[in-house]
């Protein structure tokens, strides 16, 4: 151990390797373009797989919707083609025989899939918007950002079916002036006064989420009320455990409800479902096959530059034969040939490895900085944990040792006898 | 200090072996400066190799300063090699890229001396060798007669028992060789033992033994003066 920190061992090191410079450097460029690609590529999966866990943030992960068409196979004596309705007596049965099931949103709706959606007006300002009729639960679900100043719907207002909603922005904007704080104002929808309580902020939540800004939301049991919809839901919010498989928890959801409903165990129509969730495994499952694929060609790239280290060695200790014999003569022992050469070999991996490392970095930031403002682009914050570096610097530490065996054996297999006749 | 009894050596040619050491008996005493002629194949080189332990030999015996030198493997080799001698070559051998005071630490770094004293040591030789103005020139900076006297300072600062010159004058023009020659003599007088190789009379007529070798047996061994 003490050859590695005596300043000696280092000037015979740099005597040796400092020979050829421009080789030297050729040689290290090799391995440092393996580490190189090896930070940069783990480094861009790691902010492809940031990039889309933030877009995806807002949401549960392990979520999916399911809604209710219409049947395409006859059935316990029903025709085909008969409509099916969820019912909100659905979402209790669901949750108490489905233990995987951590919430369920229902959700009543008017203005999209073909119903056309609410009158609001304000004085002279009026428009059509989507309305939903929503339970505090939504929120748990699927984050909302309300402004300061108001609140969502709360259980007291679905128990005493309040007259009063939640607007988006657009909604704001197109029945209000700009000056104008709407918290607490009302407005007319279908000719009811409703009190707005809040007003949500338009996020994009990607991945088919049913969000828009021009929308008002109001408690479930009043969008019932005046719509006389009685205990029909439109669609189900339903958020698994972060632990469990959500593909199985929608083969259960459906299975059940096709089970209340009267529906034939084949029939894929009768119920409708988007799994949010499989999407985002599935996402998910694309990153981490990126920086798993970016892993094997950081390696390869590394292995192939320090199999160049140990190439270059050899014929560097075919081109220092006689030196090598020269020492030997003057009393070198196999022993310090060997580890010399073996310096030699890890001390290049390693400058290599560190210059790599570094210059990597420097990329990756160069690259955070060009897309941070690039909304559009799932990429954030590329990283490289530090044990992947480590880990990285150990394995061309190891093969660096490794590979340099090569060259050493050569190199003590000369006889001194041999080296140093004269030609 | 070394002694030869019956020593023979062959190398083996494809099918054939070559006979090339056929029973030397030498004894050289401590103090001595002998010279070992010889045309080429007389053997005198492969003598030299053997005395250096650079080479094995198959029968007889080989002591050095009542040490036995038998069947080294390479560390002990070396180790001895360290220790007990210093050679000189014909080509100089310096380590091209290393100064000539880096050149004669050399063997002491391999005798795991310390930084400093290597460097003192170092230095006294050079002075020695009367070359203490050179100390941070290349060999390629050195006239061959430069070159010469650095390798026998390296030779000679690991303070070896034995010093070995295989045609230490062989690349060098006359004036430089007896340049050489008297330093050699001059480290003589001091006590080293030295044994040199050469076919040139005038440099062997000025060691004070003269042991000729012929088709691998001594033909004459005659001291001078």
């Amino acid at each position: 151990m003490n050859t590695i920190f005596d300043r000696d061992t280092w000037q015979e090191i740099f005597g040796s390797i400092g020979q050829n410079k421009m080789r030297t450097i050729i040689t290290i460029i090799g391995v440092l373009w393996g580490i190189l690609l090896y930070i940069v590529l783990s480094g861009a999966a790691k902010g492809v797989d940031n990039g889309f866990e933030k877009q995806f943030e807002r949401i549960s992960s392990n979520m999916l919707f399911i809604w209710a068409q219409s049947t395409s196979i006859p059935y316990a004596g029903f025709k085909t083609d008969r409509g099916i309705r969820l019912k909100l007596s659905d979402v209790k049965t669901l949750k108490n025989n489905i233990p995987e099931i951590q919430y369920i949103a229902p959700r009543i709706q008017k203005g999209n899939f073909g119903s056309s959606g609410a009158n609001a007006k304000n004085g002279k300002r009026s428009g059509t918007f989507n309305i939903y009729g929503d339970y505090p639960v939504l929120t748990i679900v699927t984050q909302k950002d309300i402004y300061d100043g108001g609140r969502f719907i709360n259980e007291l207002d679905i128990k005493e079916e309040r007259k009063v909603c939640v607007i988006g922005e657009r909604t704001q904007k197109e029945l209000f002036k700009d000056d104008v704080n709407p918290i607490g104002k009302y407005i007319n929808i279908n000719s009811i006064y409703f009190r707005i309580i809040g007003i949500h902020k338009y996020v994009d939540e990607g991945g088919g989420s049913f969000n828009d800004d021009g929308d008002i939301h109001v408690p479930f049991s009043t969008f019932k009320r005046i719509y006389n919809t009685g205990d029909v839901v439109g669609f189900l919010l339903i958020a698994g455990f972060d632990d469990v498989n959500i593909l199985e928890v929608e083969e259960k959801v459906r299975a059940q409800l096709k089970e209340i409903h009267k529906i034939h165990p084949d029939d894929k129509q009768a119920i409708g479902g988007f799994n949010l969730g499989a999407l985002f495994t599935r996402i998910k499952n694309f990153a981490k096959g990126i920086s798993f694929i970016s892993l094997i060609i950081g390696i390869a790239t590394i292995l192939a530059g320090v199999i160049g280290i140990g190439n270059i060695l050899l014929i560097s200790v075919k081109e220092r034969t006689k030196e090598i014999g020269i020492r030997r003569a003057i009393g070198a022992s196999p022993n310090h040939i060997r580890r010399q050469i073996i310096l030699e070999s890890v001390f290049l991996t390693i400058i290599a490895g560190v210059i790599g490392i570094i210059l990597g970095a420097f990329i990756l930031y160069i690259i955070n900085i060009s897309t941070q403002n690039l909304e559009d682009m799932p990429f954030t914050n590329p990283t490289v944990p530090i044990n992947f570096i480590l880990g990285a610097l150990l394995l061309m530490v190891g093969l660096g040792t490794l590979i340099g065996f090569i060259p050493a054996e050569k190199a003590i297999s000369i006889k001194p006898i041999e080296a140093l006749k004269d030609e | 200090m070394i002694e030869i009894k019956k020593l023979n050596k062959s190398y083996r040619i494809g099918q054939n072996s070559l006979h090339v050491l056929k029973g030397i008996d030498l004894k050289i005493n401590e103090g001595e400066l002998v010279a070992i002629m010889g045309s080429s194949g007389s053997g005198k080189s492969t003598l030299l190799n053997i005395i250096g332990m650079l080479d094995n030999y198959d029968s007889g015996l080989y002591s050095l300063d009542n040490f036995p030198i038998k069947d080294l493997d390479e560390t002990k080799a070396a180790k001895y090699r360290n220790q007990f001698l210093g050679f000189v070559f014909q080509s100089f051998n310096l380590i091209n890229y290393k100064t000539a005071l880096e050149n004669i630490a050399l063997p002491l770094y391999y005798q795991g001396v310390s930084r400093k004293e290597r460097q003192g040591i170092a230095l006294e030789y050079l002075d020695k060798v009367g070359l203490a103005d050179w100390a941070e020139h290349l060999p390629s900076e050195l006239s061959g007669g430069q070159k010469q006297r650095i390798a026998i300072a390296r030779a000679l600062a690991s303070q070896p028992k034995v010093l070995l010159a295989d045609e230490p004058t062989g690349a060098l023009d006359s004036t430089t060789s007896e340049e050489v020659m008297s330093l050699i003599k001059k480290i003589n007088k001091e006590g080293k033992t030295i044994l040199v190789v050469t076919h040139e009379h005038d440099i062997a007529n000025m060691c004070n033994r003269i042991v000729t070798l012929k088709d691998g047996v001594i033909m004459t061994d005659v001291k001078i003066k």
